[in-house]
């Protein structure tokens, strides 16, 4: 038996020297517990602006509440979380006040849930999911929504003759396009994604991830991707971070973690793919 | 000083499952200059794309540095963060395989002019010079807008090529990238790799039939099969 | 010699109904509103002789206000002869010995049901509205203690919401009466369901409004001179109901609010709403300024803007 003390996972790396611009998001000792259960036990958050940084892990890791933190959805236990923006520099966003924080989750943070229903007003038209957002913001002019909403349904590749059908006749690619649509009608600083395609059919996935993809390189978005599917993250992540029972076991490069995964538990995740 | 310079660069992979650990490479030391090509040669399965792996650092090297002249400094890929060897990715490095990754409805044209717009052009100029990339490679034009997914091996190389070989890079490094080439399109490969060495692009590669490369070859590291009762590395 | 005879004379009822610390609550509260303008304020809502439903609301504002130098006006839909407003009124003044009027101009104390009336009425005076439900997010959340928080946060995206989804849909705003507006700049206000005839009468008034809802027990004011703006997108204005030329049968004038009536030949004719208005020209002629002039212009120059079609 071969001693374990010659793999990587614990050698860190130096801290960073050519990029020079901070990041735009830095989460840092985050933790959340549900009565017994510690769905998030310690983990760092750090994404650079224009990057897409995956969190991959299984059911139970604690990714999802990771995301429910930085969307401010909800308040950690422990932990700061800042985001780089002129305005927001400097503070930790779980000190703001409840209406502050609910103005950085509309003016800072778009976020695609993986169910529509959760982002989505189901019955309302997809322009008007889309133009809520500018009215929360104080828009009082009825054109500009409507351009606005057909922007963001643009670029979002969502067919422009169907705008004002509501989501609910929508089939689930197109209310995840509506859903992106509307997290990015206030051309947020990060964009939030929680398993954007998982329920998806395969072929819609790959068209949703295209646009995706094609968004960011358009738009330099700031991404953080939460997903439990390697597919998705190797199209669209930059970084990855694996998480497992409410910590980060490794984190890496992409390509990196699937093709010289350091950490057992990523061992066993990466080669169990299917 | 050299552009690049490699020591005692080692890489063992340890695989958990099975409790072992597997030796590719030990103690490698060399230099690479601007405009120099190196080939690396040896015997299949010994580690050749696993040492361009660990300089791209697709893999960690286990110990050892890679001391890299970048143009902002000096920096050793293996111990690099991840965002400074994103950047340099973006910038200075490239790694050219035998394989496309193409996308869903992403045409030849948007494919080999992505690297250029990564690296700060602006769209249509990108596009302009993917054009000429993709002529040079020997792509028929009424390709260029179709979406690679649809095409033959041949022409998805071609494609690849283009994208791996359009954006100016201070190292490349080249992973069996004439495998199954036609002729012409290996011819189209050779030249231009002359010319980006002509520009001071310094290349470490590995190639199957060097003889496909010979003119340019530079100096030659031979990795050999490590003294440890070891298994082979499936590339 | 009878039982009468030998005692006191009956005293059930306070003055004005209701007792002294029912009074006092409601003019705390009403206090409380002027001071807010469009603030909802709850209050508890005393039992009266009425249902729930007929006015307890705007009763008990009254009730709280009234005095035996009162003059009362009472009108249900414009009209002060209708069955409920006979009944509000003699009540009123039974319980109070104030006067009454059809007058609007020589009330001191006017209580409305669903109509403001055509005549401009001057400080000094108040005009009590019967609500039926206060809130006008209710479209929006159905849940009070959710709306309390929107109207705290001043969160009206989703109200807003509604109106571009009228928009996109009939492509006009399609709330006929209790239409939104936002008073003094902050809060929005159902205005009871008075026509959108009405609503520019609230804008900048000389008279003070008071609205009140018996069964939903809240409370709210548009003080004098106070701002209320409909709510309107700024490039498709609120509209206020079409008068389309049509002429009042016992008066002949156009341009104010009309009651329509159906013909049995299928055609219809029109009369006044205000019908104290009508009682004035048809014995007098002599009227106050009336809110809109007989060409259908507002005395508020440039509040309302003619009407815009949006492009989808």
């Amino acid at each position: 038996m071969l001693a374990i003390s010659n793999h990587q996972s614990s050698q860190p790396f130096d801290a960073p020297r050519l990029v020079t611009t901070a990041p735009l998001v830095r989460a840092t000792g985050l933790t959340k517990r549900y009565g017994s259960i510690e769905a998030v036990a310690g983990v760092d958050v750090e994404a650079y602006p224009g990057e897409v940084l995956g969190i991959v892990g299984e059911s139970g890791s604690g990714k999802s509440t990771v995301l429910r933190l930085l969307n401010l959805e909800e308040m950690p236990d422990t932990g700061a979380y800042m985001l780089n923006t002129p305005t927001l520099a400097g503070k930790n966003l779980y000190d703001l006040d409840r209406f502050a924080r609910r103005e950085v989750q509309i003016l800072s943070i778009g976020v695609v849930y993986q169910n529509p229903h959760l982002g989505l007003r189901m019955r309302f038209t997809s322009s008007g999911n889309v133009a809520e957002r500018l009215l929360l913001t104080g828009e009082r002019t009825f054109a500009t929504l409507r351009q606005a909403a057909r922007d963001s349904l643009a670029i979002s590749e969502f067919p422009l003759n169907r705008m004002d059908d509501p989501p609910r006749v929508l089939s689930g690619g197109m209310q995840q396009r509506v859903q992106l649509a509307k997290a990015l009608a206030l051309k947020p600083a990060l964009l939030l994604l929680d398993e954007p395609t998982t329920g998806l059919d395969v072929s819609v996935q790959a068209l949703v991830l295209d646009t995706l993809k094609h968004l960011q390189r358009e738009r330099k978005m700031t991404i953080v991707l939460v997903s439990h599917d390697l597919g998705v993250i190797r199209t669209l992540a930059d970084r990855v971070m694996v998480m497992r029972h409410g910590r980060v076991v490794e984190q890496g490069l992409t390509d990196q973690i699937l093709e010289d995964p350091q950490d057992a538990y990523t061992q066993q995740l990466v080669h169990a793919k299917l | 000083m050299p552009l690049l310079q490699v020591e005692s660069l080692t890489k063992r992979f340890y695989i958990d499952h099975l409790q072992r650990e597997i030796e590719v490479f030990a103690s490698l030391t060399f230099t690479l200059e601007s405009g120099q090509f190196i080939l690396i040669g040896g015997p299949n399965g010994v580690g050749k794309s696993s040492l361009l792996r660990c300089l791209y650092r697709t893999y960690i090297p286990t110990s050892g540095r890679a001391l890299f002249t970048s143009t902002q400094g000096e920096i050793d890929l293996a111990h690099a963060a991840d965002i400074d060897i994103a950047l340099l990715r973006r910038e200075e490095l490239g790694f050219v395989t035998q394989f496309l990754r193409p996308r869903p409805r992403v045409s030849a044209l948007e494919l080999v002019a992505e690297p250029l717009v990564d690296g700060g052009m602006m769209w249509d100029e990108a596009i302009e010079q993917a054009k000429g990339m993709l002529s040079s490679f020997g792509l028929k034009h009424e390709l260029w807008s179709a979406y690679p997914t649809t095409f033959s091996g041949g022409e998805q190389q071609k494609v690849n090529l283009a994208r791996a070989l359009i954006a100016p890079r201070r190292l490349l490094l080249l992973d069996e990238p004439t495998a199954s080439l036609d002729a012409n399109t290996r011819q189209s490969l050779q030249t231009r790799l002359a010319e980006l060495k002509m520009q001071g692009v310094a290349m470490i590669g590995v190639f199957h039939h060097p003889e496909d490369i010979h003119h340019l070859i530079d100096d030659e590291i031979r990795l050999t099969v490590p003294q440890k009762d070891i298994e082979h590395v499936v590339d | 010699m009878t039982l009468q005879d030998l005692a006191q004379p009956r005293q059930d009822y306070s003055y004005a109904f209701m007792d002294a610390y029912a009074k006092r609550e409601l003019r705390r509260r009403m206090l409380k509103a002027i001071a807010i303008p469009g603030y909802q304020v709850p209050y508890a809502s005393r039992e009266l002789p009425i249902a729930r439903g007929w006015g307890t609301g705007g009763l008990q504002v009254t009730l709280s206000l009234v005095g035996p130098e009162s003059v009362v006006k009472v009108i249900d839909q414009g009209a002060d002869d209708s069955v409920n407003a006979a009944n509000l009124r003699r009540f009123i003044t039974r319980m109070s010995g104030s006067q009454t009027t059809t007058d609007t101009l020589k009330a001191t104390l006017l209580q409305s049901r669903h109509r403001i009336p055509e005549e401009i009425m001057q400080e000094g005076q108040a005009l009590v509205l019967q609500v039926p439900d206060p809130e006008p997010l209710r479209g929006v959340t159905s849940d009070i203690s959710k709306a309390h928080q929107l109207h705290a946060d001043s969160d009206y995206g989703q109200m807003w919401l509604l109106l571009y989804e009228q928009l996109v849909r009939y492509r006009q705003y399609i709330q006929g009466a209790s239409y939104p507006s936002l008073v003094n700049g902050r809060y929005i206000i159902s205005p009871s369901p008075i026509p959108r005839w009405d609503t520019p009468k609230l804008h900048q008034s000389a008279h003070l409004t008071l609205l009140s809802a018996g069964r939903e027990k809240r409370l709210y004011a548009v003080p004098p001179y106070t701002d209320v703006y409909p709510l309107e997108f700024s490039d498709v204005p609120f509209q206020v109901e079409n008068q389309r030329g049509w002429v009042c049968k016992t008066t002949g004038v156009q341009n104010k609010f009309m009651n329509e009536l159906p013909q049995e030949d299928g055609t219809s004719q029109y009369e006044l709403s205000d019908s104290g208005y009508a009682e004035k020209l048809m014995n007098t002629g002599e009227t106050a300024s009336p809110y809109y002039d007989d060409q259908g212009n507002f005395y508020h120059a440039g509040y309302l803007k003619p009407p815009v079609l949006p492009t989808l």
